[in-house]
């Protein structure tokens, strides 16, 4: 037999004096870890398949377990890393590109963590949230470049198709198949009862899921999986996924198990068969191709709803967003280098892209210099980690951030970044029934809607901290935003000056 | 450093009088009402527009000028001779007191565009006028137009308001509005062009208040081409009031409704027709809106708005008196020129106060 070379990362450790032997770990691991001795009457565990998901650990009753990161280690050495060691046994094991999910996990510098935010003091009162109106209400889409009035001076309604949220947050992209049919379900719902979108990703709409069209981002990738006339007109917009911060330059990828039946309904392709969405859309090789894509699904669409152009953060983002914004789309959605993915080859997620913190700061800018910043609006994600990363994001110029991470937190998801093997314990990433049981849509929902309340509180509280009580006003109030620890060139290239200043 | 240079935050008086019937009178009144609020100003910025203060020259821009030295004057006087015709020019008259020092040169031109030069640019003649007050106020190093209406003009200083009045003599100028300003600034301004009203064409803005919107305003502005060279609240405020009233043809009402939005309770409880303007015009002009205290006072050639931010987060009186009318940001400064002034109102907060000439009146 030939040597495994890979060593387990954590240990399982199990407090013998606690354990009841109850099973509920063995039960509730679908990597098949913990396993039970009747002859020794002991639990014991193959920490070899354990992905560190937390799942036994939060329901083990009696607290027995924990998971620890192993101190088994290769000898130190500062370049190859037990990481870049283990790399290697993989792939001379398998001879396969290594597959990951999730966001980029490597130490890159996090620009939100570097920014920090102003409140007033005697020049100008804060404004307290709790007894003055603080307004957060958020419209997506281009404006009119004109103000038209009739004859007897009224304003004419000469409004492109707008969006309207309640807070500037939507969840991001994920489709149905790299996630349950509970996780959506759970999402669906929250934005409706939020007054915000969620969005179905490259999978269609599941059938059930039409009734929530009104808050829904539909959306057509490289693969067209799902897509047809009644998916385009269910959706509140339409989003073209031109690219995803986890792995700019590459499609979607939904490996066959987890194109389950329903799966397969929902995207219109065979049961079991690998989804693999082409790099780019072979009908647009080119930005006039772009146009005419926007214009056959506004076509498709009668000019009813907003086409968002959804792309990676790339080294040349400004210019390609430029060209975005005279090509027709409503609105521009970027995401950048530390977004999440249901599987993406690991170099790409962490090699590829650049942060959202600067693509968002030089968009903007360019999209101004060139006086066209009103043609669109700009979400932004990849990542949004919390409600002073969104403050930080609509004050570098944002009009509203996409989240889908932080969604799956919400609903149980602690990062194991295994996503793409299908098991997700949580019931979020994966297809298999006795799994996706364990998210219960009425909790997974009710969860989402205490996040976004949480987080627009906070988000009221600091705007009413810097005196300002509509959320507008934050939009490109660079001035609001300080570095620290920044270069010049990066204070520069985020438009803000450093602390102090 | 100058003013330009850092954001200035700035505590202020502001006083306001108008004639509706278009009947002339003395700045005299004016100076008199902004220096009962002394202790709203610290001595660092003081100014007043007037209106119809130059009716035999009514027909042409009138730019006052501040230059530091003569060769930015030089340079000046020749991109202006370049472009306009100039029917008079002359040294603004000033008195020499020992409160105000450090005058700049302070010079006034009556001047026409070049109808060559209009048609070649095939701009409309306020957008050139407009461009060419840019292009001076940032290219020509120590040259600045701080007034560039028609019948009407700006004077401001470093000094407190009653002083600036009376280096300027405003007492020998008859118009039939005023406006006055008295400054409370954190940080010295360095220069006069800081100090208000600040003024694009016919429009004068003075303010009092910090706005914690501005450089959501600035930028927007910015990206329509304003240059926001001063840093200053009244600077983006003014620009962001010829961008609505003459660039985007909005009423000073609806330009109100933009700048101090009604908040989204109110507009869900107004009828139809009016919730949907409201929607449309916070939606669209939604880089317009202005947070943060403030309570301005508008002059334009056919009378006087004043508007309040939208929480009243500064103080704000109306009062009146036959024809005319009195705006400041306290009563006293009202009781100090017409005791038996009537009608004592403190418009809400967004609630814009517009003082027009009466119908026929020139
Ligand atoms: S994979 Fe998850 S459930 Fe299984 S042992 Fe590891 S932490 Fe526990
Ligand atoms: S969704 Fe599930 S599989 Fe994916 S990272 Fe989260 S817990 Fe792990």
């Amino acid at each position: 037999m030939a040597i495994n070379f890979i060593e387990p990362l954590y240990e399982v450790v199990r407090n013998q004096d606690r354990c009841i032997k109850c099973r509920v770990c063995e039960n509730q691991c679908s990597n098949e870890v913990h396993r039970y001795d009747s002859d020794l009457k002991v639990m014991l565990s193959d920490e070899t398949k354990c992905v560190n998901c937390h799942r036994c650990v939060a329901l083990c009753p009696t607290k027995a377990l924990k998971i620890v990161k192993s101190d088994n280690c290769f000898k130190e050495n500062a370049n190859w890393t037990q990481a870049n060691m283990t790399s290697i046994y993989k792939q001379a094991d398998t001879a396969g590109v290594l597959l990951s999910s999730m966001g980029n996990p490597e130490p890159l510098p996090v620009y939100w963590d570097k920014i920090l935010i102003n409140a007033s003091q005697v020049t100008n009162p804060p404004i307290d949230p709790l007894r003055e109106p603080m307004e957060t209400r958020t419209f997506l889409g281009a404006k009119p470049k004109d103000i038209v009035k009739d004859k007897s001076g009224n304003i004419v309604n000469n409004l492109p198709p707008q969006l309207e949220l309640s807070t500037p947050i939507m969840f991001s992209a994920m489709s149905y198949g790299s996630i349950s049919y509970n996780a959506h379900e759970s999402l669906a719902r929250a934005a409706t009862e939020l007054g915000i979108l969620y969005n179905t990703g490259e999978g269609g709409l599941h059938e059930d899921f039409y009734k929530y069209g009104p808050n829904t981002i539909v959306q057509v990738a490289s693969g067209r999986f799902g897509v047809n006339k009644d998916f385009l007109n269910t959706g509140a917009a339409i989003e073209i996924k031109m690219g995803q911060g986890a792995k700019p330059g590459i499609g979607g990828h939904l490996p066959g198990q987890k194109v389950t039946a329903d799966v397969s309904k929902t995207r219109m392709i065979p049961e079991g068969s690998d989804a693999i969405s082409p790099a780019p859309h072979h009908d647009i090789y080119s930005i006039e191709d772009l146009r005419q894509l926007v214009y056959s699904l506004k076509e498709a669409s009668d000019y009813k709803k907003p086409v968002i152009v959804k792309i990676a953060a790339v080294h040349n983002v400004a210019v390609i967003a430029s060209g975005i914004a005279r090509s027709g789309a409503d609105i521009i959605a970027i995401d950048g280098f530390r977004g999440g993915t249901g599987a993406a080859p690991t170099r790409i997620r962490d090699n590829v892209g650049i942060p959202i913190e600067l693509a968002l700061a030089t968009v903007d800018k360019r999209l101004r210099d060139e006086g066209i910043r009103d043609n669109v609006s700009l979400v932004v994600g990849g990542s949004i980690r919390s409600s002073a990363d969104v403050v930080k994001a609509i004050a570098l110029g944002a009009d509203a951030c996409y989240i889908a991470t932080g969604a799956l937190l919400a609903l149980g998801c602690h990062l194991c970044r295994s996503c793409h093997l299908g098991r997700c314990n949580w019931g979020i990433a994966t297809q298999r029934p006795d799994l996706t049981k364990r998210l219960n849509p009425d909790v997974g929902s009710q969860r989402l809607v205490n996040l976004i309340e949480a987080w627009t509180h906070e988000i009221k509280e600091m705007m009413g901290g810097m005196g300002i009580n509509s959320i507008e006003a934050l939009r490109g109030n660079r001035l609001m935003l300080r570095g620290v620890g920044l270069t010049e060139k990066e204070l520069e290239i985020l438009g803000i000056k450093h602390a102090g200043e | 450093m100058l003013e330009g240079q850092f954001r200035n935050p700035s505590g202020c008086a502001v006083a306001a009088m108008i004639s509706t019937k278009g009947r002339t009178f003395s700045g005299e009144d004016i100076i008199k009402s902004i220096a009962v609020m002394h202790d709203r100003s610290n001595g660092l910025g003081g100014g007043f527009a007037g209106y119809g203060i130059y009716p035999e020259y009514k027909d042409y821009y009138a730019f006052h000028v501040f230059y530091t030295d003569s060769i930015a004057k030089k340079q000046c006087e020749e991109f202006i001779e370049t472009y306009y015709d100039i029917v008079n020019l002359s040294k603004v008259p000033t008195r020499q007191i020992k409160e105000i020092t450090d005058a700049p040169l302070i010079w006034r031109y009556f001047v026409t565009p070049l109808k060559t030069k209009l048609d070649a640019a095939q701009l409309s003649e306020e957008e050139y006028v407009i461009r060419s007050v840019f292009k001076i106020n940032t290219q020509i190093d120590g040259a600045y137009i701080f007034s560039s209406g028609k019948n009407m003009g700006v004077f401001k200083a470093v000094g407190f308001p009653e002083d600036v009045g009376r280096f300027y003599m405003l007492e020998n100028y008859e118009g039939y509005s005023f406006t006055a300003h008295g400054r409370y600034p954190t940080n010295t301004p360095g220069w006069w062009g800081g100090a208000h009203p600040f003024s694009l064409l016919d429009l004068s803005v003075v303010h009092n208040g910090e706005i914690s919107s501005y450089d959501a305003n600035r930028r927007a502005m910015e990206m329509y081409g304003y240059k926001c060279t001063l840093q200053t609240d009244t600077e983006v405020i003014t620009y962001i009031l010829d961008y609505l009233t003459r660039r985007k043809g909005l009423t000073l009402e609806e330009s109100a409704g933009v700048i101090a939005a009604p908040f989204w309770e109110t507009i869900a409880r107004m009828p139809k027709d009016q919730r949907d303007k409201e929607t449309y015009l916070r939606n669209v002009f939604s880089s317009q809106l202005i947070t943060g205290p403030f309570s301005i006072i508008v002059g334009f050639k056919d009378g006087l708005m004043a508007l309040n931010d939208r929480l009243k987060l500064r103080s704000m009186v109306i009062a009146e008196k036959d024809d005319m009318k009195f705006i400041a940001s306290e009563e006293s400064a009202i009781r100090r020129i017409c005791k038996d002034a009537t009608n004592v109102y403190y418009p809400k907060g967004g609630e814009p106060v517009i003082i027009r000439l009466e119908k026929g009146v020139q």
